[in-house]
């Protein structure tokens, strides 16, 4: 049966810090490990539910797609579980399903993410059907074929897409010599291209150990998850360590169309924001909060939404790629008033660059960020994830207990600062995709 | 994972099966139910893992209960709950829950609206104090109401105006039934949504909005006697209605198999999606809505099932295919769809699929498949246990559909039970042409406006 949620948007914390109330850190307990074969893991025990929940995340992904190849980050994500070792496609999937076992793979901007959540009791095998995917995928002519047609089939759909344009176009405005300009899932030449040695080949690229961060919650003592890494990674090689670089983002200031027959434009606006090791990001991403990523709470979605109806959703959010910090936004109105709604978020953009928050709007972001940090712990498959991501942004494990107090310390003229220094309502660069009019 | 299709995944996204996910009976969390003076049904799920809970609260109301003619009620006053109260001012409500660190979010189905927050364990009584208060002291006026309706025609077009499949599913709904109130879209048809006024707000919450006609459900760190205190507390004091939904008008017997077809000069990738009108979950055979959730991923749950088997490996037809049983009150939906291979027409490709539904009907299913499904259906009862939220979702469905604490538990014993022979048995009853309403969607050719089966 259909349902329909009230409010359709973005995470409204992606990283939240406990204060005050019962926080995680006592709950919490991170096993920092390194297994018999070298592996470097991160482990949280919890025995009282007999499933286990694994994230790996392989750093690079997408953008290191050859330019006459791009999308085969995603194709390889994609074929992952089409057969591997002496397993076809059919036989893997119900090897698979014998156990009951749960994997999705799926390819971004900066890495290829790998979760799988397993019954404990069936751990040992199912753990090696995943290491089989990940260092022996067969790439036989009958799936590639299939999962070629299905991206070329997604390519074909975005393209009429306004989302989709919006935000290819806007990226690839910011980022016209860097490979967050061009699209992570190909266009219908370079999808067309690639062929098995090409896949084989990104296999070896993606994939490696060097590039890999690792995260294990569940039903599984070190013992047992130290045999676990060492079968996952047995059949992967070394790698090199990816490169640390970053790319210059210049989204050009002010407005593009794209024409599309849409009665509803959908617009993404932005322009540069702060990398994630920024001393300033902790109050960048309070004032965030403030602006637009506070779903209701947020100064758009009282302006845009709930006061002038122009929107149904709208948000903002902190964007700091691997190579790359971001600060964007999106809304989607009725074509006759996006000029209505771009002038209202320009003017919210401005009026937080000059004056700052105000006291309360402080105050509340702080209750709400600190107070809502226990809901990102209260699943195997989340700690799993928060884990990956600790480590990718080499936060430490005492990040836990050290963020509220960070959240709590932004004082009004750290805010005030910080907002003069973010938000650059010139600087904004705007596609809009539909027929908007007054922009 | 396989790269899944976006406008497939679109017009099918926001389905929500009911109670489809059932587990081993060994490893449940503790539940308890009880119900109040006043009537309020209240089920307490424990999870003490973390120091967090879950409030939902659901009533068994929902866009099947609007007044003909008035399409879009329903979900449109679920938007209103977040205005302000006697209490509260507009925006409170939730900025309270942000306040506490908690988040908040709302859904309308066919057959209930749900409220529920997420927060920390010991801020509960504050969300029933919350709850309890838009229960029964909203305040509604034209100004709250006029800039709504612009928010709800807004996402309209986010949803459905700017989505050539979600058109098509629209229109495909509403034809599949006859006669029952599932036929219009919970959000509404446009031309309805635009007339509809305060009054009408006012009527649908006076006539719904009681503890009588609602279902609370904790999930999360929490004790029964504990929330038993609160509920008293807080909900306790609210008078009941006395007043149940309607009974729903029914559709009449099902005597001619149906077409649609919906061309969109956005389309990029035209398909074809078959629904049947089949039986619900229900008190007197539940084991019949158990083998339907059981063909279901026979014929579409993943690259083993059979349409995947046959259509994308086998033929090469298709490359992507998949089912869907879909089921509150009676009626349910049971879903067919596969999208074309280049170059393939929508009329073989729609053959291939009757071919497969055909073998199934006339032999059987692989008794290894069937045994397989139901393993996996089990474990996800087990992986559901690490998500109090999925938890308390599965009662208040449940619940909010006619069913029992007991019959949510009896569900995998139900699974258990079933066999290849049942599996095929549904498929033979239920699935029957004149039961059913073809779509298909196409590109429509800038040219020209006829299409025959042109596949874009």
């Amino acid at each position: 049966m259909m349902t329909i949620m009230r409010f359709f948007g973005p995470a409204a914390a992606a990283f939240t810090v406990a204060v005050g109330l019962a926080g995680p850190a006592a709950a919490i307990d991170i096993q920092e490990l390194e297994s018999p074969g070298g592996i470097d893991y991160w482990l949280v025990e919890e025995h009282s539910i007999p499933i286990v929940a694994l994230e790996v995340e392989f750093g690079g992904g997408a953008r290191l797609d050859p330019e006459d190849r791009l999308g085969i980050a995603e194709m390889v994500a994609g074929l992952l579980d089409e057969g591997a070792g002496e397993l076809d496609a059919l036989a893997f999937a119900k090897a698979r399903d014998d156990l009951s076992a749960r994997y999705s793979f799926s390819a971004g901007r900066d890495g290829i993410d790998v979760s799988a959540r397993m019954l404990s009791e069936k751990l040992e095998p199912s753990v090696a059907l995943l290491a089989s995917a990940l260092a022996e995928p067969r790439f036989d002519e009958e799936p590639v074929g299939r999962v070629r047609k299905q991206l070329l089939s997604n390519i074909a759909e975005r393209s009429t897409d306004p989302n989709a344009i919006a935000g290819e176009t806007w990226f690839g405005r910011a980022f016209p010599d860097h490979p967050y300009g061009r699209p992570a899932s190909g266009t219908a030449e370079t999808v067309a291209a690639i062929d098995v040695p090409d896949l084989e080949a990104a296999h070896d690229r993606l994939l490696t150990r060097s590039n890999a961060t690792v995260g294990i919650v569940g039903d599984v003592t070190p013992a047992e998850a130290d045999a676990m890494v060492d079968t996952l990674f047995a059949g992967l090689p070394e790698g090199e360590p990816l490169a640390e670089e970053t790319a210059e983002g210049t989204p050009p200031p002010g407005v593009e169309v794209i024409e599309l027959a849409k009665p509803q434009s959908v617009a993404i606006f932005g322009h540069k924001g702060l990398a994630r090791e920024d001393d300033d990001f902790i109050p960048a991403y309070v004032l965030n909060y403030i602006l637009g990523g506070g779903g209701f709470e947020s100064r758009l979605m009282e302006e845009v939404r709930e006061k002038r109806g122009l929107a149904y959703s709208v948000s903002t959010s902190m964007l700091p790629l691997d190579q790359a910090a971001l600060y964007i936004g999106s809304v989607s109105t009725a074509n006759a008033r996006m000029g209505e709604s771009l002038d209202v978020i320009r003017g919210e953009w401005k009026r937080l660059a000059e004056e700052g928050p105000t006291a309360e709007e402080l105050e509340a972001a702080k209750k709400y960020l600190t107070g809502a940090f226990p809901l990102r712990f209260d699943s195997n498959a989340k700690i799993a994830g928060y884990l990956v991501f600790l480590q990718k942004e080499e936060l430490g494990a005492g990040y836990i207990d050290t963020r509220n107090d960070m959240i709590e310390a932004v004082t009004l003229e750290d805010a005030r600062r910080v907002a003069r220094r973010l938000y650059a309502p010139d600087a904004l660069s705007i596609v809009v995709v539909g027929q908007p009019e007054g922009v | 994972m396989r790269p899944t299709l976006t406008a497939a995944r679109a017009a099918f996204a926001g389905l929500l099966a009911a109670a489809i996910a059932a587990p081993a009976a060994r490893a449940e969390p503790p539940v308890t139910a009880f119900t109040l003076e006043n009537g309020m049904e209240v089920v307490v799920i424990e999870d003490h893992r973390a120091p967090t809970v879950t409030q939902m609260v659901w009533y068994p109301v929902g866009a099947a209960d609007e007044p003909w003619g008035k399409s879009g009620i329903a979900h449109f006053f679920e938007h209103l709950m977040f205005k302000g109260t006697d209490d509260l001012e507009p925006g409170e409500f939730s900025r309270t829950v942000a306040e506490n660190g908690g988040q908040d979010n709302a859904f309308t189905s066919y057959d209930y609206t749900g409220y529920f927050q997420r927060v920390a364990a010991d801020r509960l009584g504050l969300m029933m104090e919350l709850e309890a208060e838009r229960m029964q002291d909203l305040i509604l006026n034209d100004e709250v109401v006029d800039t709504e309706r612009e928010v709800i025609l807004e996402e309209r077009n986010q949803r459905y105006e700017n989505d050539p499949g979600a058109l098509l599913a629209e229109q495909m709904r509403a034809v599949l039934h006859l006669n029952h109130p599932y036929r219009v879209p919970v959000i509404g048809w446009r031309h309805e949504i635009e007339a509809l006024t305060t009054q009408d707000a006012v009527e649908f919450y006076e006539r719904y909005y009681a503890p009588d006609n609602a279902i609370l459900i904790v999930a999360g760190d929490v004790t029964p006697d504990e929330v038993r205190r609160l509920a008293e507390e807080h909900y306790g004091p609210l008078e009941p209605s006395g007043r149940p939904p309607d009974a729903r008008p029914e559709n009449p017997p099902q005597r001619a198999a149906r077409r649609v077809e919906y061309a969109d000069p956005a389309v990029r990738q035209p398909y074809v999606v078959r629904d049947y009108v089949v039986p619900s979950w229900s008190a007197e055979d539940p084991g019949e809505a158990a083998a339907l959730s059981v063909l279901d991923n026979v014929l579409g749950g993943g690259l083993t099932s059979m349409l995947a088997e046959e259509l994308q490996i086998g033929q090469g037809v298709a490359i992507s295919t998949g089912a869907d049983y879909s089921a509150g009150r009676e009626p349910g939906t049971f879903r067919l769809y596969a999208v074309p291979a280049p170059g393939v027409e929508l009329d073989q490709l729609e053959e291939a699929m009757d071919a497969v539904l055909a073998r199934l009907k006339e032999e059987g299913p692989d008794p290894e498949l069937v045994e397989r499904i139901k393993q996996n259906i089990l474990a996800a009862r087990i992986f559901q246990q690490d998500d109090q939220g999925q938890l308390a979702g599965m009662y208040g469905r449940g619940l909010a559909t006619g069913q029992t604490v007991e019959d949510v538990q009896a569900w995998p014993g139900h699974v258990e039970d079933v066999t290849p022979e049942d599996v095929q048995a549904v498929a033979r009853e239920w699935l029957r042409p004149e039961r059913s309403v073809t779509g298909w969607l196409l590109r429509e050719e800038a040219e020209t406006a006829e299409t025959d089966s042109e596949a874009g």
